[in-house]
């Protein structure tokens, strides 16, 4: 709790204190008005002062005018206690709303406490600390155990494991060593590194995060301006309400049934009605849910820029991705080992033995498929043929390494392979010894994500590529996606995306996923352009409206999930809120309702909105 | 050109009373105020000195909403 608070709540205490030794007093008259008005301005000073200050600048219509107006006027009609009793609930709740909003706010600010404080530079052998702005580029930085990194750059030293979840909601930590790239905002876990830095600070990745982050919640969804726009209306049309309340019926009465006026009757109804209308559980929690949504969202590594874009997620319908780097990795991997006569580490073995000097692609991926160190000394004779492949004497043997060209060449019968990808034939003394297939990887938990679209509601699932029809069939069956569009073009993939628009229904919403590497304008034609594994790429950032920090699709489900949480939370509690307080409102004007409902009315309702609106923070499970 | 400055306020409907007076004021072509993060960012025309501007924008404020801060 802040000052304000303690204040705050030290007033209401001597509040309750006094108000309780008071109705147990017997007092009468002026002597019980005197007594209540000390809790009551004990309480409420503060608020009569500020509803005055209104009167004064114009602006009348808040809620400090309505309590004033409500409190003092049952206060006018006798009705000492509930007057003083209204402020005081009214000055509870308050005091909750800012207690939560408060703490939802420091919650929410430390889950996305990724900002360096300073970082070390190495002086005269003196580690110094500095503030990360004043570093410049190619400036080398020292990191060490538990510390961020607090500039994107390059290890020019050292090996660790850092630790990315604050980036990524990813818990496995990432190991580095000296020629690797280090992101700023992970945090060092056990080596010190030496870095040299590639970016200014206000250029590193933590920078542009905290940027998107903090600015998030500034663009407005369409709930919560139609909620302002409501509360800018509706105060001032429940006061015109009251004060209709309090004099129409007794005058009707009066002259045309010739009845009783009632004054105090009505008036009291009018006065229930002001503070009943109170508009705060509205406004405080539709934000309040939107904040806590974008919030549990970036802990997990999902950031939406804006609660615009969680409501436009939400409501998703159809969802087109992009293949490479969205579903599949990017990278040329060994998917397969067929029709070998060997061991499939055998094969690898000799396979990486023959590419021992290429730096092809190909070879890159055999290498890293082997994983050991392919013994040098074992290799002789090799012969590296353009465009066919290599031949090499292994221990001795002679071995051919290459496409389908190579094969026929030597004459050597061979084995078609029926999957895509690049194909590596391998011969050993003359003998076709099998086949390594090279392909683009489908992501492990690509086809989960597909499916967990479906669960969440996604009608359509559509992939666009620019490779190969047989390629893109092939990952499209296998992944489960409903349309697949191949051989595009970057401008074709946008007008595919703009036919896609135009075929949909409006009510569903089309979310493109991409990686960010030229597809920045399908991006933002998109009714959603979410961008995956954004770590580093600034285009992908820029032009995205949710950024996965990660890879991995199966974020795309969560973050519909989370969205469609955080709205269904944000309905509930308008729904809620407004719902009571018409039904309050009704009641108030029948003279059903007292004082007391009307509090829980305001107040109740708020807490209760507050209390749903945190929920939204809560997405891990989703 | 857009600043970002943070304020104090301490409800969500005087923020957005902040939010209108801050828009009303001549020389500030937008403004959003952001009750979640308590910061206000205004975008200014073309031409217009800021530090004038947000003496405007505070007084007007202040007009709407007795309580409030915004840290110049």
């Amino acid at each position: 709790m802040n000052k304000k608070q303690k204040k705050m709540l030290f007033r209401i205490i001597i509040a309750i204190i006094l108000l309780a030794v008071i109705s147990f007093l017997p007092l009468e008259g002026y002597l019980r008005l005197a007594a209540y008005l000390v809790p009551y301005l004990v309480i409420g000073y503060d608020i009569l002062k500020r509803a005055g200050k209104g009167i004064i600048n114009r602006q009348v219509f808040d809620e400090n005018f309505l309590m004033a107006v409500a409190t003092v006027g049952a206060i006018l009609l006798g009705e000492y206690q509930e007057g003083t009793a209204v402020m005081l609930f009214y000055q509870i709740g308050e005091l909750f709303q800012s207690y939560a909003v408060g703490k939802s706010r420091r919650n929410i600010s430390e889950l996305m406490d990724i900002r360096p404080d300073y970082a070390n530079m190495e002086k005269d052998g003196k580690l110094e600390q500095v503030d990360p702005d004043e570093v410049a580029i190619g400036s080398i930085i020292v990191i060490q155990p538990g510390e961020k990194v607090p500039i994107d750059g390059v290890v020019v030293e050292g090996n660790a494991s850092l630790n990315t979840s604050a980036l990524t909601g990813e818990s496995a930590p990432r190991e580095v060593h000296a020629g690797e790239e280090v992101i700023s905002g992970c945090i060092n876990m056990t080596g010190v590194l030496k870095v040299k830095t590639t970016k200014e600070f206000g250029e590193s990745t933590v920078s542009k995060i905290l940027e998107l982050v903090e600015n998030s919640s500034s663009r407005k969804s369409k709930s919560e301006n139609f909620i302002s726009k409501f509360a800018r209306i509706y105060t001032p049309a429940v006061c015109y309400g009251a004060v209709a309340l309090a004099l129409l019926p007794p005058v009707v009465r009066m002259l045309a049934l010739g009845l009783n006026p009632e004054w105090g009757v009505w008036v009291y109804r009018a006065l229930t009605f002001l503070v009943i209308s109170c508009p705060c559980a509205l406004v405080i929690s539709i934000p309040l849910s939107f904040f806590a949504g974008i919030g549990g969202a970036s802990k997990e590594g999902i950031l939406v820029k804006g609660s615009n874009y969680l409501e436009t997620l939400s409501q998703t319908g159809i969802v087109v991705f992009d293949k490479t780097g969205t579903m599949t990795r990017g990278v040329f991997e060994v998917s397969g080992i067929h029709h070998n006569q060997l061991e499939e580490e055998r094969i690898l073995e000799y396979a990486a033995l023959a590419e021992r000097f290429s730096s092809h692609p190909i070879s890159k991926s055999i290498k890293r498929a082997y994983g050991k160190e392919p013994d040098q000394s074992r290799v002789s004779e090799v012969e590296e043929i353009g465009g066919h492949g290599i031949t090499a004497k292994i221990d001795g043997i002679p071995v051919a390494l290459g496409n389908a060209k190579l094969m026929n060449s030597l004459h050597i019968e061979y084995k078609e392979c029926h999957h895509v990808g690049t194909v590596v034939h391998l011969a050993i003394d003359g003998a076709y010894a099998g086949h390594i297939l090279i392909s683009d990887v489908i992501k492990p938990t690509a086809k989960a994500a597909i499916q967990a679209l479906k669960k969440a509601g996604v009608s359509k699932t559509v992939m666009l590529t620019g490779d190969a029809k047989s390629v893109a069939e092939q990952v499209a069956k296998e992944l489960d996606i409903s349309t697949v569009y191949s051989e595009l073009l970057p401008a074709d993939k946008v007008a595919k995306v703009e036919e896609l628009l135009e075929a949909k229904t409006p009510k569903k919403r089309l979310a493109f996923v991409g990686d960010g590497i030229n597809d920045a304008p399908v991006l933002s034609r998109a009714d959603i352009g979410i961008a995956m594994g954004a770590l580093g790429s600034d285009a992908a950032i820029e032009a995205a409206d949710v950024v996965l920090m990660d890879d991995d699709p199966l974020k795309i489900a969560k973050a519909i999930r989370i969205a469609r949480k955080c709205m269904r939370i944000v309905y509930e509690n308008i729904y809620f809120a407004i719902g009571v307080k018409l039904v309050c409102l009704l009641l108030g004007a029948l003279g059903i309702a007292n004082m007391w409902l009307a509090i829980f009315a305001d107040v109740g309702v708020m807490v209760l909105a507050v209390l749903n609106a945190i929920r939204a923070l809560f997405v891990r499970k989703l | 050109m857009k600043k970002t400055y943070k304020i104090d306020v301490d409800c969500a409907n005087c923020a957005n009373k902040m939010e209108e007076a801050a828009k009303k004021t001549a020389g500030v072509k937008d403004a959003v105020v952001n009750f979640m993060t308590l910061k206000m960012i205004v975008e200014f025309e073309d031409g217009k000195d800021p530090k004038a501007v947000m003496q405007d924008v505070l007084k007007n404020c202040k007009k709407v909403e007795d309580d409030c801060e915004i840290f110049l």
